[in-house]
């Protein structure tokens, strides 16, 4: 089980996470680390894709509200894709669709950081 | 393929209580609750419960150096016994929180008690904590 982190320049300051695999206790850290260094260097826009993600957990949760606390301190946001049922059901039995705009596509989750 | 009602069947497994070990127990148990009867989403609801008390075992579970799982089938569905061999878990290892403001802590355990049918522990300083926790098979 391995999580692959993918991160590139999208318009503006935004950057966009690349995830594809699985987040959980073993693989979150290398997620974190990814994030910490962007918002390190001053990137507080973020998109986190995460279609490519089939499998989830509340460390991997962790560290997406860690990263979203972080940049909500510079003024910044993390917006999601998510498109898996059942990463989706999760987001909405922690309540984290409260917190996070979670959306189908990047586009989506790009406008609305404008 | 989907095991005959009424079957009993007991499966065991014991991992180290390391992160890179949980994958395994998530797979092993997901490949348990597959001879049940179950929807794909419940397998995945399973899955994650398993990985959550694994993973609460491993952050909060105090002089344990591995976790046992062992899984019960029967005619109305999937027990899943999550047992660590510590001194009991730290208080904050059974929090349960539904979170409207961004908070990291008790997600495992809310996680935990919204997929599965019944959860209990039992913590104990010298036995360790035991989680049980039961998935019904829809009728």
């Amino acid at each position: 089980m391995d999580i692959k982190v993918d991160v590139r320049e999208s318009k503006g300051d935004t950057y966009v996470v690349d995830l594809n695999g699985e987040i959980d206790v073993y693989t979150s850290p290398k997620v974190k680390d990814a994030i910490g260094e962007l918002i390190d260097k001053g990137h507080y826009n973020l998109v986190i894709n995460l279609e490519k993600v089939r499998y989830i957990d509340s460390t991997g949760l962790g560290v997406l509200i860690g990263g979203l606390k972080r940049v909500r301190e510079h003024g910044g946001t993390v917006n999601l894709v998510c498109t898996n049922p059942q990463i989706k059901k999760i987001f909405d039995i922690t309540g984290l669709v409260k917190i996070f705009g979670i959306y189908e596509d990047e586009n989506a989750a790009m406008q609305a950081l404008v | 393929m989907p095991q005959s009602q009424g079957t009993l069947g007991v499966v065991e497994l014991r991992i180290p209580s390391k992160a890179e070990w949980v994958a395994v127990a998530r797979l092993a148990v997901a490949a348990v609750a597959n001879r049940l009867n179950f929807s794909i989403e419940d397998i995945e609801d399973v899955k994650l419960a398993v990985a959550e008390a694994c993973t609460n075992c491993i952050q909060h579970a105090e002089g344990s150096d591995q976790i046992q799982i062992t899984c019960e089938t029967g005619p109305e569905g999937l027990t899943v016994r999550v047992h660590d061999f510590g001194r009991g878990m730290r208080p904050e290892g059974l929090q349960s929180i539904r979170t409207d403001e961004p908070h990291v802590g008790g997600l495992g355990v809310f996680l935990i008690r919204s997929l599965m049918d019944s959860v209990e522990y039992d913590v104990n300083p010298e036995r360790g904590t035991n989680l049980v926790m039961t998935k019904k098979v829809a009728h």
